[in-house]
């Protein structure tokens, strides 16, 4: 008996037989599964949904995702707006990373309109996606930190992410809603001293990731909970659509920002971060990674952005602005990966289909309830977040 | 070694034990960004209330209600925007949009109250401590525009094309230029009010941008069945209104206008408006005078199956539009298309029929069942200075006339004109280009009271009458007409310092120190014209009343002392011709009430 509760190499016989396709048989009747539900409060849980699981002792046998607590229903919100309109709404869609629903809304308008934004608009919009991503990879690295029971690291991110605000602040005049990228350019140039106080932030966030270096990577707990967890195989990367550092940590290199180059990346320096074993480490690695190769970015961007010129071309009166009838997907790399926007006109004021394609769906939905089979409960967040998936871009 | 780093390495946070703690600053003691889109202002004397903010507001948290303290008034709604902060999102989509650049953001960001109602307030109106910030969302500077500022440019017959010819000098917008100008329109609707006619003006600028010239056309012909000639002549008072030329150029509305009738084709008219079959009522009305009032009022009356007989004294009709405006400014042929299809309704223009002479308001009055008068202004005023009984000295409305009917205008080698307004500028470049035909070249001043920024002329007209070579000098009083042996010489004239004294009543004022002479074989008087009512003769002269300006005195439907007399037009609201067709609708619902008896 001792050895059965003590041991860490349970007795797997206890468990029920896997069917042929890897599921099992749970018969709830026979008392020896316990039905729990995860979220959509609980904190571990990356935004509001929740998790329908079936415990055998602590064991994860089965898996339900239950989604629509933050439904809005934006794509259909759109449908009845005029096209400006729905400007103030995108960047609701995805609400740690704004920007990149901005861009793919505003970037689909101008391809269906044939609009070429001015060259400033194109750095300063390069510049606001970085940014965004940076200050997005702050607070996931704090929520996989807390997921494991590390606090501090939360704080000391969380506090650099503010940082990164007040820049934001300062460029769009908002914090979280930056509503910037308005359709045929951006709403404005750097205002005075920003490089100088930019730069002072990129400094305070590379202080204080060497300190996560040290105090998350870099420990023992971290890594006997994280190594060889939650291991994403190769082979399901275009089964389940899997993007961005998620894939990225299983050594594929899928990164928008190389594979359909848009506004300014074809003049930058960089290569994606790529890992091997595509584990919670793993991928936290990649990401940590990534948001050091953004700090980069945004230096390399800083270097190049004009102080003047032109900020939005020439487009019709917003107030009846009809974008020609066609349709087309735009598409960026967010924290998460390819984020895009699927537009129709029919040639009105209004778009007639605007889908919202968030990488969050994919991951947060077949591909979770697959990775938590025989998962310990108490690791059930943790692997949410290092899948690194928001919710609200579910719900569109 | 590895695995004694991981457990050691975590150890390294106890650094920050003697460090300041990391803290998220105080949001009741920070400042937001310049640029933060904190709470609203609005400076309330620069926004006219046009609504653009609550048009484009996606939240609807914009609402324009009327404020204390701000009347109604010309090219102001007199409302202002409320904006509810339980909506708000802080797109500063309104700010961004504003027409008058009015509506601004602080950089405030917290309010706390108790009582949520609060939260619903009009920016400027109630005194907020974030009132006089600087800081703050303003709308990004030129380059940025929600819409295009600058007019598309209207192209025209260049001087030396046009300075010998009566060739209609504006040759108005293509179809890419209106689709253009029209996308300009915020549709705030400032101008309807404004218009005499209340037009539906952004209708049919939408019209225009949905490229349903048809629908456009029927709003036109909804309040003014003269578009071609009000697309062309129109004073657009709309234009000086429109809430886009606080920061940028007024949209065209009447180059708009003018569009929608010059694409219609005149075969078309009947199917667009549904006239092809009327109904008559059997009751007749007479009208005076085939002005624009009156053609108006003919055509209104037409529509709800009156019939309607109009008495011209000239031999086409048109009035002022036909005879006063020169060609090259309204081609007859346009004229002639919108009177050709009041005239296809049933209405009939009868010519060269004096009444008074031919026939008399009596008998009108015993063969129809009410009287329309819009006789307008045909007799020119003179200034009486010494000189002005030569008979080398006319009259500007004179002239006008016997150029349109064809008639020999004596044309001398240099000419003098009295008068600053738009018929002084119609004889200046009309009695320019007549010099430019005889003698090659154009010597012709036009010399008004008024002071450059006074003049009552359109602007467009005075520039214009200067690139065809005229001169127009503004600022001088008429002295005396010099005559030598019989001929007129010229005219003396003095500074005049100020037209109209402190009550903007005409009271001008000269510096007799101050003297010039215009040399000239001719002088030309174009200081205003009178009425002449002389047909109204008998009983109905005594029983009409009229006020202590000599006008006949109408109530709010043209409707005058006697009952089934009617007047309107310039004899009633002074010389515009979309004054004149807004009283002939006025009145023409007037005349239906009084025939059908019900009371005014």
């Amino acid at each position: 008996m001792s050895k059965k509760l003590f041991s860490l190499n349970q007795d797997r016989s206890l468990f029920p037989p896997n069917r042929p396709d890897g599921t099992i048989d749970v018969d709830l009747s026979s008392h020896k599964y316990l039905k729990i539900w995860h979220g959509p409060q609980h904190p571990g849980i990356t935004g509001n949904m929740s998790l329908e699981l079936t415990l055998l002792g602590d064991e994860v046998m089965d898996c339900e995702t239950h989604v629509g607590y933050l439904h809005r229903g934006f794509e259909k919100l759109m449908e009845r707006r005029k096209y400006i309109q729905c400007f103030p709404i995108v960047c609701r869609v995805a609400v740690p990373e704004p920007d990149f629903n901005e861009y793919c809304f505003a970037s689909a308008m101008e391809e269906l309109a044939g609009i070429e934004i001015p060259e400033a608009a194109k750095w300063l919009r390069t510049l606001v996606l970085e940014m965004a991503r940076l200050q997005s990879y702050l607070m996931w690295i704090g929520g996989q930190g807390s997921a494991f029971g590390m606090g501090i690291v939360g704080q000391w991110t969380n506090y650099c992410r503010d940082l990164v605000l007040d820049r934001f602040e300062e460029l769009t005049g908002g914090r979280i809603y930056h509503m910037f990228i308005i359709p045929g350019g951006v709403r404005g140039l750097l205002p005075d001293g920003f490089r100088e106080r930019m730069e002072e932030t990129l400094q305070t966030v590379e202080r204080f990731m060497k300190d996560v270096h040290s105090t998350m990577f870099n420990n023992a707990v971290f890594k006997k909970r994280s190594v060889g967890m939650g291991v994403i195989d190769p082979s399901w990367i275009n089964r389940f659509g899997i993007v961005g550092p998620n894939a990225r940590a299983a050594g594929v290199p899928l990164d928008v920002r190389k594979d359909y180059p848009y506004l300014k990346y074809p003049e930058l320096d960089f290569e994606p971060v790529t890992g091997r074993d595509s584990d919670i480490y793993t991928r936290a690695d990649v990401r940590r990674r990534d948001l050091l190769l953004t700090v980069d970015l945004i230096r390399q961007i800083m270097a190049k952005t004009p102080d003047s010129g032109e900020i939005r071309a020439k487009t019709p009166n917003v107030l009846h602005w009809k974008v020609p009838a066609g349709e087309t997907y735009s598409r960026a790399e967010c924290t998460r990966g390819e984020f895009g926007y699927y537009m129709v006109s029919d040639g009105s004021e209004y778009p007639r289909r605007v889908n919202v394609r968030g990488p969050s769906y994919t991951h947060a939905v077949a591909l979770l309830e697959k990775m938590i089979i025989n998962v310990n409960l108490a690791d059930v967040a943790g692997l949410m977040v290092s899948l690194h998936t928001y919710p609200p871009e579910i719900e569109r | 070694m590895g695995k004694i780093n991981d457990i050691l390495s975590p150890f390294t946070a106890w650094k920050h034990l003697i460090n300041q703690p990391l803290t998220i600053k105080d949001p009741s003691k920070r400042q937001g960004a310049d640029r933060y889109r904190g709470f609203h202002k609005n400076d309330l004397d620069a926004c006219i209330g046009c609504g653009t903010c609550e048009e484009i507001c996606q939240n609807a948290a914009i609402d324009l209600v009327p404020v204390e303290g701000i009347e109604t008034r010309n090219g102001d709604s007199g409302l202002r925007p409320r904006i509810d902060y339980g909506r708000c999102c802080w797109c500063a989509l309104c700010v961004d949009i504003c027409t008058t650049n009015s509506l601004t953001m602080s950089n405030e960001f917290t309010w706390v109250d108790h009582d949520a109602e609060v939260f619903r307030f009009v920016p400027g109106a109630e005194n907020k401590p974030w009132d006089d910030k600087k800081e703050g969302w303003k709308k990004p500077g030129s380059g940025y525009e929600l819409y295009e500022p600058k007019r598309v440019t209207m192209e025209e017959l260049h001087p030396e094309e046009r300075d010998h010819s009566f060739i209609e000098i504006v040759k108005g917008y293509s179809h890419e230029q209106a689709l253009l100008e029209a996308d300009r329109c915020v549709g705030c609707g400032i101008c309807v009010a404004t218009c005499p006619a209340h037009m539906g003006i952004p209708q049919y600028i939408k019209a225009i941008r949905n490229e349903e010239l048809e629908e456009g056309l029927r709003i036109l012909y909804d309040t003014n069945p003269l578009p071609e000639i009000c697309g062309r002549i129109c004073t657009h008072k709309c234009e000086e209104v429109c809430s886009v030329g606080h920061h940028g150029d007024p949209i065209s509305i009447r180059w708009l206008k003018r569009y929608i009738a010059d694409q219609v084709p005149e075969g078309d008219y009947k199917r667009i408006l549904e006239t092809e079959k009327l109904e008559t009522n059997g009751h007749k009305v007479a009208i005076i005078g085939a002005g624009p009032s009156g053609l108006s009022t003919a055509y209104y009356l037409a529509q709800m199956g009156y019939s309607c007989t109009v008495f011209e004294k000239l031999s086409e009709p048109g009035g002022m539009m036909r005879y006063g405006i020169p060609e090259y400014r309204l081609p007859y042929e346009e004229l002639d298309k919108d009177i050709n299809y009041i005239k296809s309704l049933g209405v009939e223009i009868r010519c060269n029929i004096t009444v008074g002479k031919d026939i008399t308001l009596e008998e009108l009055h015993e063969q129809y069942d009410a009287v329309y008068t819009g006789t307008g202004l045909h007799d020119g005023r003179s200034t009486r200075v010494p000189g002005t009984d030569h008979k080398h000295v006319y009259q500007a409305v004179d002239l006008l006339r016997d150029i349109t009917m064809g008639k020999e205008v004596p044309v001398a080698k240099r000419i003098v004109v009295i008068g600053g307004g738009n018929v002084a500028m119609d004889i200046t470049r009309s009695m320019a280009r007549l010099q430019k035909q005889k003698y090659g070249e154009v010597e012709i001043i036009a010399t008004s009271l008024e002071s450059e920024h006074e003049m009552p002329a359109d602007r467009e007209e005075v520039v214009e009458a200067r690139e065809e070579n005229a001169r127009v000098i503004p600022g001088w009083g008429p002295v005396e007409i010099e005559i030598k042996e019989g001929k007129v010489t010229g005219l003396h004239v003095v500074r005049c310092t100020a037209v109209f004294d402190a009550d903007r009543r005409f009271n001008p004022q000269f510096d007799e120190s101050e003297k010039t002479f215009f040399p000239g074989d001719m002088v030309i008087e174009s200081i205003g014209q009178g009425m002449n009512l002389s047909y109204i003769t008998g009983q109905a002269r005594e029983e009409l009343k009229m006020d202590r300006r000599g006008r006949i005195e109408v109530n709010d439907y043209f409707q005058t002392s006697i009952p089934w007399f009617f007047a309107g037009g310039d004899i009633i609201q002074g010389p515009d011709v979309i004054h004149g067709i807004a009283n002939g609708h006025k009145a023409a619902i007037g005349i239906d009430r009084f025939i059908r008896q019900i009371t005014l």
